[in-house]
């Protein structure tokens, strides 16, 4: 599969990340490199074999609806880029 | 306004998304507190602020509610359930994906049944039924700068429910909310209340000319925070569609906010102009699966549900359809008239008394049912009193009934006595009464017997009057006729 400056641009904004634009062609050349070698994959027959989706085998690893321990407020809040005594702060998303 | 003839051309298409936040104490993956109104960012753990190497466990009965709800409309149960991710950068979901069902969703087709105001049954037919979680709460205020986020409701379960495309008119489309609702709080599951945000309504809606096997564009309205609201943005969005397509115009396929105080739409250009979801199924989580087992328990705990009750009403104990409809219109005070009636058997009079001074009591002091200080035994007490000839109705609803709302702990039976309210229809103890009265008043009698049969009120109306209103009616009005005809 041959990945184009356009999918390059759209996966870079769903992934929020930048890019050098001078360095557009040798990513684009990289990220079809990363896709051929997956492909190989397809190579291998998988009619009847079901789709894994966890690594674990494990079935019905569930909760019961009981209330645990909480992070506290403050330990919540530490790492947060910006924050006052409340809220986490972010860059206004809505006008 | 459109012009009718040309509206009339059109079809109006519209599929519901209904969020429902579900009643469980901890949240869908974590066990962090579900509590509504707490501080801000305080309902928090490492799994809901998305802290990397966190791993999220699925809380059980938020299945076990998603499978109940998929009962009650009749879905497929899926028996080997997995999650999914679906990728999104938005401030109020730390993780950067949301963690929901996309294929093998828990409920799998199903109907729900709904009544419109001329009587018409039609049934709005299900696609899926869904387990996920919810984002935090952005609050863009006006004067401040950032966006501040508050994630306790992040992660609190939800189930996402599908329709097809089956409503045809905004009254469909609140009469299946209604259902939605009611269905939800029978069920225990889900407060239903929309304008707290734990019932959410999206409305998926195009329009086409009748006939056209086409289905048209679809626009996705949002922000409709009441039933009233999502039918009024369902009729703008109707005429708005046909006036773009009469002048040509094409419609796009976009998601669009309502307003409520316009009562319009308007387009949302959001910066996540390109929705690519990129599902692919979660791997921190195993697979649910659901056994025969676990399944018959949940159905065998299934409560009564409001169609079920509304027929019984009708048909076992044979109220009219407005009774019925009234009396199931919640499910606490459904619960209170099916309790009633394990204790009376008169059931309209039950019902009468549910819909009437029940009711009026509550709504005038705006309580809840649960406060009403009156138990269904002791109402149906005072019902057998009524029958049994011991009070009249009038005394009873007007002396005794505000006696028991004062002393809810009292029989209606003692209260009667205390209050010398048993109504007198021993013959031998009224007829001593109705002679004397009668040779009081000779020349009334002369009038009523010379044809003055109006007279009849004003002998009764004495009968009341000396016996302190507890002589039986029925009896006194038999004894009077016997006295004054065959003399």
């Amino acid at each position: 599969m041959k990945i184009d400056v356009n999918t390059l641009k759209k996966i870079a904004h769903l992934a929020r990340l930048e890019f050098d634009e001078q360095g557009a062609e040798k990513m684009t050349q990289d990220m079809t490199q990363i896709l051929d070698w997956v492909e190989k994959l397809n190579e291998v027959d998988t009619t009847d074999v079901a789709p894994i989706t966890t690594m674990s085998s494990e079935e019905n690893v569930l909760r019961e609806d009981v209330v645990g321990s909480h992070l506290s407020h403050e330990r919540g809040l530490k790492n947060a880029p910006q924050r006052d005594s409340d809220y986490f702060r972010v860059p206004k998303v809505l006008e | 306004m459109l012009p009718k003839a040309i509206k009339e051309k059109y079809e109006l298409v519209v599929g519901l998304e209904v969020h429902a936040q579900l009643l469980t104490n901890s949240k869908m993956y974590t066990s962090d507190s579900t509590e509504y109104g707490n501080l801000p960012n305080t309902n928090i753990s490492v799994i809901t602020l998305g802290h990397p190497g966190t791993m999220p466990k699925v809380n059980k009965r938020a299945v076990e509610f998603a499978m109940r709800m998929g009962l009650a409309c009749h879905s497929e149960i899926t028996r080997r359930n997995i999650f999914a991710r679906k990728n999104y950068f938005y401030p109020d979901l730390p993780k950067g994906y949301q963690i929901t069902q996309d294929k093998g969703p828990i409920c799998v087709g199903g109907q729900v049944p709904i009544t419109l105001a001329s009587g018409e049954e039609k049934s709005i037919a299900l696609t899926r039924i869904h387990m996920e979680e919810d984002a935090g709460k952005s609050m863009h205020l006006a004067g401040e700068v950032d966006t501040l986020v508050d994630f306790n409701r992040a992660g609190v379960p939800l189930i996402e429910i599908v329709s097809e495309p089956d409503i045809r008119t905004s009254e469909e489309a609140y009469a299946y909310l209604v259902e939605i609702k009611k269905l939800v709080r029978y069920l225990d599951i889900c407060d239903g209340n929309m304008e707290e945000g734990s019932l959410r309504c999206d409305a998926n809606i195009s329009v086409r000319l009748f006939g056209d096997p086409e289905l048209g564009k679809k626009v996705e309205v949002k922000n409709m925070n009441s039933f009233r609201n999502v039918a009024r943005a369902i009729e703008h969005e109707f005429e708005r569609q046909i006036e773009l397509i009469e002048s040509g115009t094409e419609i796009i396929s976009e998601t669009r906010t309502f307003d409520a105080t316009t009562g319009t739409t308007a387009s949302m250009r959001t910066k996540e102009d390109l929705n690519d979801y990129r599902y692919f199924p979660e791997p921190d989580l195993s697979p649910v699966v659901i056994s025969e087992e676990w399944l018959s328990g949940i159905k065998a705990a299934m409560p009564a549900l409001p169609r079920e009750l509304h027929h019984k009403f009708v048909h076992t104990y044979g109220l009219p359809e407005y009774d019925a409809s009234v009396l199931t219109d919640s499910k606490e005070i459904a619960l209170f008239f099916e309790k009633l009636c394990t204790e009376t058997e008169n059931y309209k009079a039950a019902s009468n008394w549910m819909m009437g001074p029940v009711k009026s009591y509550l709504n005038e002091l705006t309580l809840h049912i649960s406060d009403f200080p009156v138990t269904p035994e002791k109402l149906a007490a005072l019902i057998h009193l009524i029958d049994d000839g011991k009070v009249s109705f009038t005394v009873a609803s007007q002396k005794l009934y505000p006696e028991m709302l004062k002393n809810g702990q009292k029989q209606p039976l003692e209260i009667a006595q205390d209050l010398n309210l048993i109504q007198e229809s021993d013959e031998n103890s009224i007829k001593p009464i109705i002679e004397q009265i009668l040779s009081e008043n000779s020349k009334k009698v002369e009038e009523y017997k010379s044809g003055k049969k109006g007279l009849m009120g004003m002998f009764m109306g004495q009968v009341m009057k000396k016996s302190q209103g507890k002589a039986d009616p029925k009896v006194a009005s038999r004894i009077l006729t016997e006295l004054l005809e065959n003399d």
